[in-house]
């Protein structure tokens, strides 16, 4: 999909390997793989193109006619459009932020030695296991409900009134959802990480007079570098097309502040059957998405070398 | 002494509160789930009081609860098999007999997952509909083999990266055909990695809420469009809401603490040991 990257997919016999007498055509085994991925990459990419460019309502499919650009015309001047590509900017910049910030910290924790760490490690790691549909629930209705929810009911009993969190901040509400769900994922990997650093350099530089802040600046986080660009291209991914969690608590509003480019072309196809305006939208998503691919690829190929 | 000791206490209750403050939500819903309806909304919040199976009994009385269970884990488990059949072949042969091709495909594979489903949610949609797959579990295991494909091929890439090749060379002197190789030897050793891609992928398309909440509305609707069915009601039926969420997610909660380990891993395609 992402045309920067694309490689085609033909394999030339294997380099003759000297150790070996047989040669294995590896055609056949990877080309279903690729064939399949073609085909779901490029089939529905080509049919969204033809309709970005014709008038197509489901509600009146008779007047399906080619017009051109107006579709991409109508959705870059609808100001909806702009203010959902901000919120999903600020959707995935904020949740990254946090999931890599407190996991790094948590995973330092967790990775000391403490009485029943490995209990405590796996009820921390449990969000990531449940449902979006689920976790969206849980805290819509019995958490951030501003009547009978855990937290409304604690901030009254301190005297402090009641946050009904989805009509004041919606936004920052879903933040913290998806932030409750993603943490566990930062931590687990960036433990696993921690655990592989050499403890001796550890203690050796612990030796020389280091105080924990300049190991965690000088030692630790050099050695995390790769694991933090697993964890941001892995959640980016996921990031970019957050839906469940809005779709189940706020439907996009209150107006359309919690509305993200996927909703936004949800709510076009869906609700109002714009197949044309959603098509154009979707298109111009998948091509922002490309531009993020391009930046990822390139930190994961690194990666691929060592 | 008594300095290390105190440390390891502090650290104890830090570890612990982190942990329950992440675990809370979870706990909290099972725990309304043994509540009756009124005991769910009182105020002060209850955390003492007399457990009622009820709300499992009253899900149970809707008959269709199965029905959207069932249909979660053949969608799983059926997506799952159906990219392991594809990838494994794919993982060998660009594990054991890489071109210059192989990096390059690898990671075009894995940019397909950049694709935002919404960008393509109308024309799959209608090819779903002209094809007659829409609201099908053939549809939805289709979908999701794709979805997760990517993903599936690089864990087995990496994890028969780790196969010794001197273990396999030895076995070729000795005649094994590919067939064989396969089976008796590169098999049994990536079992492990191989189960543990199994149970991510299982995972990920159990809690798939995207394509599920569009392209399914009755007949294969897996547990994440029922518990979405549920968010129209204004919180009138909370306890029932537990009771539902907490049969929705602890078989895959009890897999994913099983298989933690592997999972970290594959996760990170062996970019982090």
């Amino acid at each position: 999909m992402s045309s920067s990257v694309v490689v085609r997919p033909e394999h030339k016999t294997p380099p003759s390997r000297p150790q070996t007498t047989r040669q294995v055509s590896t055609l056949p085994l990877v080309a279903p793989s690729v064939i399949a991925l073609l085909l779901w990459m490029i089939v529905p990419l080509v049919m969204t193109i033809w309709f970005s460019f014709q008038r197509y309502n489901l509600l009146n499919p008779d007047a399906q006619k080619f017009i051109g650009i107006d579709n991409f015309t109508f959705i870059l001047s609808d100001p909806g459009f702009w203010i959902s590509i901000g919120t999903t900017i600020i959707l995935v910049v904020a949740v990254l932020v946090i999931t890599i910030g407190l996991g790094t910290l948590l995973a330092v924790l967790f990775d000391q030695d403490f009485w029943g760490q490995g209990i405590a490690r796996v009820l921390a790691i449990s969000p990531f296991f449940v449902m979006p549909t689920v976790s969206a629930l849980i805290w819509k209705n019995m958490l951030m409900h501003p009547v009978n929810g855990l937290f409304a009911q604690i901030t009254r009993g301190l005297g402090l009134g009641a946050i009904d969190w989805f009509a004041d901040f919606p936004l920052l509400a879903i933040i913290i959802i998806v932030s409750w769900e993603w943490l566990p994922f930062a931590l687990l990997i960036l433990l696993t990480a921690i655990q592989s650093l050499d403890h001796e350099q550890l203690e050796a530089a612990r030796m020389d007079g280091a105080n924990p802040i300049a190991l965690f600046r000088f030692v630790m986080l050099p050695h995390l570098s790769r694991a933090i660009a697993v964890v941001a291209m892995i959640e980016t991914i996921f990031f970019l097309t957050i839906f469940a969690e809005i779709f189940v608590t706020t439907g996009g509003g209150p107006g359309l502040a919690t509305t993200n480019l996927a909703y936004y072309i949800f709510l076009k196809a869906l609700l109002e059957f714009d197949v044309g305006g959603a098509s154009a939208g979707g298109l111009i998503a998948v091509i922002l998405a490309n531009i993020v691919a391009i930046f990822l690829m390139r930190s994961v190929a690194r990666n691929l070398d060592t | 002494m008594a300095q290390k000791t105190s440390r390891h206490w502090l650290l104890t209750l830090l570890g612990w509160l982190v942990a329950c403050l992440l675990f809370f939500p979870i706990f909290w819903m099972f725990i309304t789930s043994f509540k009756t309806e009124v005991a769910a909304v009182a105020t002060p919040p209850q955390l003492v009081f007399q457990p009622t199976l009820e709300n499992y009994v009253a899900i149970q009385d809707r008959a269709d609860y199965f029905n959207y269970a069932f249909n979660s884990v053949a969608v799983s488990v059926g997506s799952t098999l159906l990219s392991l059949l594809l990838a494994i072949p794919a993982a060998y042969a660009m594990a054991f007999f890489p071109t210059k091709r192989t990096k390059g495909t690898l990671l075009w594979m894995l940019s397909t997952k950049m694709l935002p489903p919404v960008g393509v949610l109308v024309p799959i949609y209608i090819l779903c509909r002209n094809a007659g797959l829409l609201d099908t579990r053939i549809g939805l295991i289709i979908i999701y083999t794709l979805i997760n494909l990517p993903i599936v091929v690089w864990m087995i890439y990496s994890f028969f990266k780790e196969v010794p090749k001197e273990i396999l060379e030895a076995d070729r002197m000795d005649g094994a055909t590919t067939q064989q190789e396969l089976r008796h030897v590169l098999l049994p050793l990536a079992l492990p990695g191989i189960a543990s891609t199994a149970l991510l992928s299982i995972i990920l398309s159990w809690n798939e809420a995207f394509w599920s909440l569009n392209l399914t509305t009755a007949d294969a609707a897996p547990l994440t469009a029922f518990i979405a069915s549920f968010s129209s009601p204004q919180g009138l039926f909370w306890a029932k809401l537990s009771a539902a969420s907490t049969l929705a997610i602890a078989p895959i909660l009890i897999f994913g603490w099983l298989s933690q380990r592997q999972l970290v891993r594959g996760l990170t395609f062996g970019a982090v040991k």
